[in-house]
Parts: structure tokens; sequence; C-alpha cells
């Protein structure tokens, strides 16, 4: 994912997707005016793994996902679509979509702060699991 | 057969009071929140999603609270709820190579890219009960951060070809959710089954593989748990984009193989991959898979339980099992009663019959 403060489209919504619903309803605490195209809905989206990991598809199960639409004022569409089942989530990933779209510059600091928030869990887990790697070392042996 | 009988209600709804109470239990304590069984009984929470079928963490810890534990019975609470949402879509399949690795353990390569990496193990641990309050805890050492995709281990046999290849291959998977099992089943549909099959049941299977009923001389190649993002095309949008992470964990097994007429000797695989934390599971289907293939690998039918796809594939659900099992405990009044009829008649018949 870009490091850029103006990032693509598909890189912010993949950020708000996997945003916790929480911390997104306390950085954008308001949501702009809107109006529905599609009103949330909260399904499940079967996920893929491949046999060996390389090999044919196969389902492992399903995560439940909640997605909408909407328009602001201005015209601009906003699409959500973020993991769990939580529509205010939703509803904020899109209207944040839109923002994004309209003015990004104003709004590029909000879904940066996402981001490296979910860097920094990601590295504090790579830096607790890499505390656990095993060092090998071999005893001396009589014979050398 | 059972048949409708009426007059229980007022029974029911006092013994569903009841149960209230008694999954509520000393009134005194503070309720347990979700939130809580989310984060201090996650292991059990990955079991319900791995069974129930389902991923959402708050959703398998509200189910294991309803169901005062009996993992099972919230497994069959999640299979009910999910059947009330509507599929959107289904994901590309996630790839476990960029997995964010929190454990990679492999038992046949010492040294090796990325190294072993234990994570957070009861391995090692004495299993000694520790009655000292758990509440406060050191905070776990850290070390500096290696976030390159790590190598999967069976990638250094497949260099030489010492293990069987995996063919490139984008046939579309079979659902189980969408269409009845009908056998013979193919690979992907097997693996669908095992992941989401009953952790005891396909634990017992593997250790019957080990203990020679259809024996395969497992290694676990590779071992590893850690997330990883699911990505789905967007039809709206036109492109895909990361629409959450999950938590996996991949059992890749090497076994030993003779070769055939058509094949030189070299090791073969098992695979199994299981939604959370479940290492003891995604083992055991690693081994039950590899024992399913014998057919495929030209090996011999032992009529090991393990080998027998009809026997694995309509056993290993626990919410089927647990639904037929469970059934004969509701009346079967009139069932009885035929029976009850057909015994004194046998009996009379005999008593009529001696001289």
């Amino acid at each position: 994912m870009s490091a850029s403060p103006l990032p693509q489209r598909r890189n912010w919504l993949s950020i708000l997707a996997k945003s916790s619903p929480e911390r997104l309803a306390a950085l954008l605490p308001d949501l702009p005016a809107h109006e529905w195209l599609r009103a949330p809905e909260t399904g499940t989206v079967m996920v893929q793994g491949r046999i060996s990991a390389t090999g044919a598809p196969f389902n492992i199960g399903e995560i439940t996902v909640t997605r909408c639409a909407l328009r602001l004022p201005c015209g601009t569409e906003g699409h959500g679509h973020v993991q769990g089942r939580s529509h205010a989530h939703a509803t904020r990933a899109a209207a944040l979509d839109a923002l994004m779209q309209t003015d990004p510059a104003a709004h590029a600091p909000l879904v940066e702060t996402l981001r490296l928030e979910a860097q920094t869990a990601r590295e504090g887990r790579a830096a607790r699991a890499a505390a656990t790697r095993v060092e090998f070392f071999t005893l001396q042996r009589g014979e050398d | 057969m059972y048949v409708a009988v009426k007059g229980g209600e007022r029974a029911i709804d006092n013994a569903h009071a009841w149960l209230a109470e008694e999954r509520r239990g000393d009134p005194a304590l503070p309720l347990m929140s979700v939130a809580q069984i989310r984060e201090q009984m996650a292991l059990a929470v990955n079991r319900v999603m791995a069974e129930g079928s389902l991923y959402d963490p708050d959703l398998a810890a509200l189910a294991i609270r309803q169901a005062r534990g009996d993992l099972i019975e919230a497994v069959f609470l999640i299979r009910a709820y999910r059947t009330t949402l509507p599929r959107i879509g289904a994901s590309r399949p996630v790839d476990t190579g960029a997995m964010a690795v929190d454990r990679r353990i492999s038992a046949t390569f010492k040294d090796l890219p990325g190294g072993q990496v234990l994570g957070p193990t009861f391995d090692y641990t004495h299993r000694l009960l520790d009655f000292a309050d758990q509440a406060a805890i050191d905070p776990a050492p850290l070390a500096a951060p290696d976030t390159a995709p790590v190598p999967h281990v069976t990638a250094i046999l497949d260099r030489d070809g010492l293990i069987e290849a995996v063919p490139q291959n984008d046939t579309p998977a079979p659902d189980l959710t969408r269409e009845p099992l009908e056998l013979p089943a193919c690979r992907a549909l097997r693996l669908q089954a095992l992941a989401r099959a009953d952790e005891g049941f396909t634990l017992a299977l593997a250790y019957s593989t080990q203990r020679g009923y259809g024996r395969t001389h497992a290694f676990v190649g590779e071992l590893r748990i850690g997330r990883v993002p699911v990505e789905m095309d967007i039809p709206e949008l036109g492109f895909a984009i990361e629409i959450g992470e999950i938590e996996l964990t991949e059992c890749e097994t090497v076994n030993q193989f003779k070769g055939s007429r058509t094949e030189p000797a070299q090791f073969t695989r098992g695979y199994g991959l299981v939604m959370g934390q479940s290492e003891r599971k995604a083992i055991a289907v690693s081994l039950v898979d590899r024992a399913l293939r014998w057919q495929e690998l030209g090996e011999d039918f032992t009529g090991a339980p393990a080998q027998d796809a009809e026997f694995v594939l309509s056993h290993c659900d626990n919410i089927q099992a647990t639904g037929f099992l469970e059934h004969i405990k509701l009346p079967h009044y009139v069932d009885f009663q035929a029976e009850l009829e057909l015994v004194r008649r046998l009996r009379a018949e005999a008593q009529e019959a001696q001289p």
C-alpha cells in the first residue's frame, strides 16, 4: 500500500474496509449530508484459498461484510465495503470515499492516520514474532 | 419419525427462563462482556469461527456466551445466523505466501529462509496450572520486525523436483454451502468440508493414520499462523479492494512416496488451511487430506476410515452429526408405541407356540 499522502482510491477503500468502526467514528464523528444509493446491508463474502497455497482454489469459509453507496449534494458517489456488520462503519467509509474524490487534500490525513495505525499494529506483532525467532547454535564437537 | 405434540408450552417457557438464569450464573458476579470473551477466550472464538464457517470474532464470542460455553451449540448458532445473510460474493484466493506471520515453524528444515518463528505458542510450556493472578503480565519482548514475505518451505523441495508439483489451476471452487455434497468429492470440496469439520473428529482421524490406519508418514513441512488480506473484485468500482483481513493457520505436510510406474520417487503433500489460530486442527486436516488422496497417488485402499472419503465427509460436520444424534431425544411416542405393540405381539405368539 502506497505511503504517498494522496493515496489511490483502491488503497483508501482498502484502508477504510479494514479499519475499526470505533476508530473511524472517532476520526470522523460527523457525516456529510448525503442520500442513499444503496442503504447499508450486511452479507457474507466467501473467502477462497488455494490447495497447497498455489494450486486450485477452494472455499475456506465466509467473512461478514457490510456495504452501502451514497451520493453527496455535489453529486459525487461514494462506496463503502467494510469487514464486519457495522452499518455506521460502512456509511463512514462511503462518505469518506466520496469526500476523498471531491477534496483529497482535506481528507487524506485521516486516511493516512488509519494507514499508519494499521502499520504500527502490524509492526508490533512482527516485532513480537521476531523476538521468538529461534537462533540455532551448534555446540562444539569434541573431535574438531 | 417424530410427531408434533402440544401441551408443553408452559414447561418450555419455564425451562428457557431457568436456562437464562443458569446461563447468567451467580448474579453477584459481573456479566462477561462479548469483548472479554473475544479477547481472553480467543482460541474458543477461533474454533467457533472455523467450524461455524463464518469469520466474525464478535459474533462467535456472543454465540459462546449464549451457549454457556458449549462450543458445538455456539457453532450451531453461527451456522443458523449465517443463513440469514445474503452472499455478496467470493474473494480472490488469499495469498498465504504474503501472510504476516505470527508463527512459522518447520519440522523438516532447521535453517530456512525466514527462520523458525515460535509465536505465542503453548509448546514448551510445562502444562502446570498457574494459580497466580494473571491480570498483570510483563510485556512481550520485541525485536527488529521483519515484514518481508516468508517463502513456503516446500518451495525448497519443489525447486529440486523432490516433491510433487502443484499444478497451476483456476478451476472454480465447488461450494459445499451451495450444492449438496456429492461423491466422489474433488480435493477442493474435501478441503472446504475439512476446514469446517469438527476438530475432535478430525484429530481422531488424523491420529488414526499415525497409528497405522492409512499411514502416510507425515512430517510437518511447515506450519504458519498469521494474517492475510482478503481481496475482492467490486463490480461497481471495476477494481479489487482489500475488503478485510483474517487470521489463518496453514499446515503443509511432506509425506513419503515410493513412486509409481509413472512417477519417480518423490515426496507428496497434505494440506490444511483453517480460519483463526487453530494449529491442532490445521495439522489434522493436512494428515486427513493426504490420507484421502490414496487413489490419486496410486496407493492401496486398506479400508482405513481416514482413506474413506464417504465416511470422512459424511461424518465430519458436527452440526449435521449433533442434529441427527440429538433428535432421538425428542418425542418419538408413536414410533415407540408401534415397537412396543410389535414386541408384545411377538412375545404373545411365542408363548402360544409353546407346547
